[in-house]
C-alpha cells in the first residue's frame, strides 16, 4: 500500500512538472503571449477560488454564496501590505507571499467571526445571510476611502504576481486542500455534509469542523483574492458583487460538488470559454448560459460527481482496458 | 453498578408531556428492551439519552456521571453510542468510511499534522484503516468495505449502522428499531448479530423494538412505556403476561 503511494505521488509531481514545463516552453517560444499567459493567471486565481468554495460547498455541504466578500478582503488586505512592503527591497515572490499569507488569515478571521453565527443556520438562511454579508464587505470597501480607494478604485499596487510564482501557489494550495480532504479532520467535515446528525452521534464536534472549513475557505479565497490584487494591480469594489461569487460558485457545481479535480477542470473550461466567446460578443453570455442549462439537465451532479481524478487509477485503466494494445502487455510481461 | 440510571426524566413539548416520570437503571452487560405502541415516547427517551433532546425534568447519569446539558459528541465520548429508527448512514461514502468516521477520536493528529502527513499521520491513519477492516470481518462485511453506504442492501447497511456505533467504543449502545423493515431471516440473523456484539465487546445492550419475537427471544428484561409514562417492568414472561401490557397491544 505505501508502495501505491509513493508511486501515485511521483506521479502527480512529474505531471505537474510536465504541465509546468509544457507552459514555460510555450511562453519561452513566444507561442503564448502576455495575453494568453493572463488567461492562465486567472485559470489558476479561479482555480484557488473554486477548489476553496468547494471545501464549504461541495464537502462541508453549506450553501455559501459570499466567497467573492473573502476574496475582496483578501485582495484589499494583500494589496494594503504589499504596499507597505514596498519599500523593503524584498524579492517579488516573497514579497507576494507574505502579502498572501497576512490576506489570508485576514480573511480566515473574518471567515470564523461570520462563520460562528451563520453556520447555525442552515440551507437557503445561511445561502442569504452569506449573500448579505458580501454585499457588506463592498459597501464597507467603497466607504473606507483612505484606505481602499472607495469607488474610484486601489492604483499602484505592486505587480509581483507572475506565471511561476501563480502556478506553484495554485499547485500548493490544491495540494493542501486534497490532503485536508483525506485527513480525519476532512472525514469529520465530509461527515457533516452527509449527516450532520449521524456525525454528531459518533462523536464528531460538528460545530468546531463546520466553523474550521469555512475558516480555511476563507483562508484560501483571500490568497486568491491577494493573487488577484497582485496580477491585476488595480482593484475596483464593483468586481466583487454577488455576481462574482455566483460565477465561482457555478464552476464549482460544474465540475462537482465535492470533487478538487472537478473544480479544476471546471476552472480551466469557464475561464477559456468566455474568452474564446469574446468574438459573439453580444451571444457570449447567452452560449455560457446554455452549455450550463444543457449541463446542469443531463449532469446535475457536474463533471466529476464527489470523484477525484487519479492520474495512477487513470493509467493503471488504460493498461487493464487495453486501450494500450494487449501486445505490448504481453511484451512488459517476458 | 448501574450503567445507565434516569430519575424522574421528563419532556414537554409545548402542551405535550411526550415522556414523563420516566425511572430506569440499567446494569452492566445487560440487554434491555423498550417498548410501547407508535407514539409512545420511545424515540424522545433515545434523544434524550444521547443529548438530541434536552429533557425539561429529571437526571441521566451515565457511568455515574450526570449527562443533562451535554451535547450529543461528548456523550458519545463518555461512552454511549445509538442507531437511529430510519436509519442515517454517511450514504455517498465507502462503507469503510463511515467506520474510520467514527474512529475520529480514537486519532489524534492535529489538522496542521494531516496536512502535511507527519509521521504520526500516517500511523495512525494506518492503524484506523487496519482497525476498520478488522471491525467489517467482525460482521463478515470486508467484501463490502468499498461499496458506496447507499449500495448495500437493507439488512447490511442496519448492520453498518450498529458496526459504526460500536466503533466508538461505547459501554452501552442503544438501537431504535433495529429489525424495522427486515424479513424473518434478516431478524433472525439480525437476533444472532445483537447477542454475539454484546459477548464480543463486553457492552451493555438498550433496545428499541416492536417485533415482539425479538424483544421477547433476546432481551433480559423489558421497559413498556405508553403515553411516556412507564406502563410495566420486568422479565419476558412477566410482560407478557401482564394485563396491562395486552390491554395496550390488543386494544381493549
Ligand atoms: N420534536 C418534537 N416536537 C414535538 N413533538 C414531538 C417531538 N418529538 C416527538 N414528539 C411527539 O412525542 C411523541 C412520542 O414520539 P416518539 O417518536 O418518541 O414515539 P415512538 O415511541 O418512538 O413511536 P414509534 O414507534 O412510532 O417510533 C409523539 O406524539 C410525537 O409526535
Ligand atoms: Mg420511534
Amino acid at each position: 500500500m505505501k508502495d501505491n503511494i509513493k508511486k501515485s505521488y511521483l506521479l502527480n509531481i512529474v505531471g505537474i512538472l510536465s504541465i509546468y514545463l509544457i507552459l514555460k516552453l510555450l511562453i519561452g517560444g513566444n507561442v503564448l503571449n502576455r495575453y494568453h499567459i493572463s488567461i492562465v493567471i486567472f485559470i489558476c486565481i479561479n482555480i484557488i477560488l473554486a477548489t476553496s468554495l468547494n471545501l464549504a460547498t461541495g464537502f462541508l455541504g453549506q450553501l455559501a454564496l459570499g466567497h467573492a466578500g473573502f476574496m475582496a478582503v483578501g485582495a484589499y488586505v494583500s494589496a494594503i501590505t504589499a504596499v507597505a512592503l514596498k519599500s523593503s527591497g524584498l524579492p517579488d515572490t516573497l514579497m507576494l507571499v507574505i502579502s498572501l499569507l497576512v490576506a489570508g488569515i485576514f480573511s480566515g478571521i473574518v471567515g470564523i467571526a461570520i462563520g460562528i453565527p451563520a453556520l447555525r443556520l442552515r440551507g437557503d438562511y445561511l445561502g442569504i445571510i452569506t449573500l448579505g454579508f458580501g454585499e457588506v464587505i463592498r459597501v464597507i470597501i467603497n466607504n473606507m476611502k483612505s484606505i481602499t480607494g472607495g469607488a474610484q478604485g486601489f492604483t499602484g499596487i505592486p505587480r509581483i504576481a507572475n506565471f511561476d510564482n501563480v502556478f506553484w501557489i495554485t499547485i500548493i494550495v490544491v495540494g493542501i486542500l486534497y490532503a485536508l480532504t483525506h485527513s480525519r479532520q476532512g472525514r469529520a467535515i465530509i461527515s457533516i455534509r452527509e449527516d450532520e446528525i449521524a456525525s454528531e452521534a459518533v462523536g464528531i464536534q460538528t460545530t468546531k469542523y463546520k466553523v474550521l472549513g469555512f475558516a480555511i475557505a476563507a483562508f484560501f479565497a483571500g490568497i486568491g483574492g491577494g493573487l488577484y490584487a497582485h496580477h491585476l494591480a488595480f482593484l475596483d469594489p464593483k468586481t466583487f458583487g454577488f455576481m462574482k461569487s455566483v460565477e465561482i460558485l457555478v464552476i464549482v457545481v460544474l465540475g462537482g460538488m465535492g470533487s478538487l479535480t472537478g473544480s479544476i477542470i471546471a476552472a480551466i473550461i469557464l475561464t477559456i470559454l468566455p474568452e474564446a466567446l469574446r468574438e459573439f460578443a453580444n451571444y457570449r453570455m447567452l452560449i455560457y448560459s446554455f452549455i450550463l442549462v444543457v449541463m446542469m439537465i443531463f449532469r446535475p451532479q457536474g463533471i466529476f460527481g464527489t470523484k477525484e481524478f487519479s492520474l495512477s487509477s487513470f493509467l493503471h485503466k488504460l493498461r487493464y482496458n487495453q486501450i494500450i494494445s494487449p501486445r505490448k502487455e504481453i511484451k512488459g510481461d517476458e | 453498578m448501574a450503567i445507565l440510571q434516569t430519575t424522574e426524566l421528563a419532556i414537554q413539548f409545548g402542551g405535550l408531556r411526550a415522556v414523563d416520570n420516566f425511572n430506569i437503571s440499567i446494569n452492566e452487560h445487560e440487554l434491555v428492551g423498550l417498548i410501547g405502541p407508535n407514539g409512545a415516547g420511545k424515540t424522545t427517551i433515545f434523544n434524550m439519552l444521547t443529548g438530541v433532546y434536552r429533557p425539561t425534568e429529571g437526571d441521566i447519569k451515565l457511568d455515574g456521571v450526570s449527562i443533562v446539558g451535554k451535547k450529543p459528541y461528548e456523550i458519545v465520548k463518555q461512552g454511549a453510542a445509538r442507531t437511529f429508527q430510519n436509519i442515517r448512514l454517511f450514504k455517498n461514502l465507502s462503507v469503510i468510511d463511515n467506520i474510520k468516521i467514527a474512529y475520529h477520536n480514537e486519532m489524534k493528529y492535529s489538522t496542521l499534522e494531516g496536512i502535511f502527513r507527519t509521521k504520526r499521520y500516517w500511523k495512525e491513519e494506518k492503524k484506523a484503516h487496519q482497525e476498520s477492516l478488522d471491525f467489517l470481518k467482525i460482521f463478515d462485511m470486508q467484501d463490502y468495505a468499498n461499496t458506496l453506504a447507499k449500495n448495500l442492501p437493507y439488512g447490511k447497511q442496519r448492520k453498518l449502522e450498529i458496526a459504526r456505533g460500536l466503533a466508538t467504543n461505547p459501554k452501552i449502545l442503544m438501537l431504535d428499531e433495529p429489525a424495522a423493515g427486515m424479513n424473518p431471516q434478516e431478524t433472525y440473523e439480525l437476533m444472532d448479530t445483537i447477542h454475539f456484539i454484546r459477548d464480543k465487546f463486553n457492552i451493555t445492550i438498550l433496545l428499541i423494538e416492536h417485533d415482539m419475537n425479538l424483544v421477547m427471544g433476546i432481551c433480559e428484561r423489558i421497559v413498556v412505556v405508553d403515553h411516556g409514562k412507564i406502563i410495566a417492568k420486568g422479565l419476558p414472561e412477566e410482560i407478557k403476561n401482564n394485563p396491562d401490557v395486552i390491554k395496550v397491544y390488543l386494544g381493549e
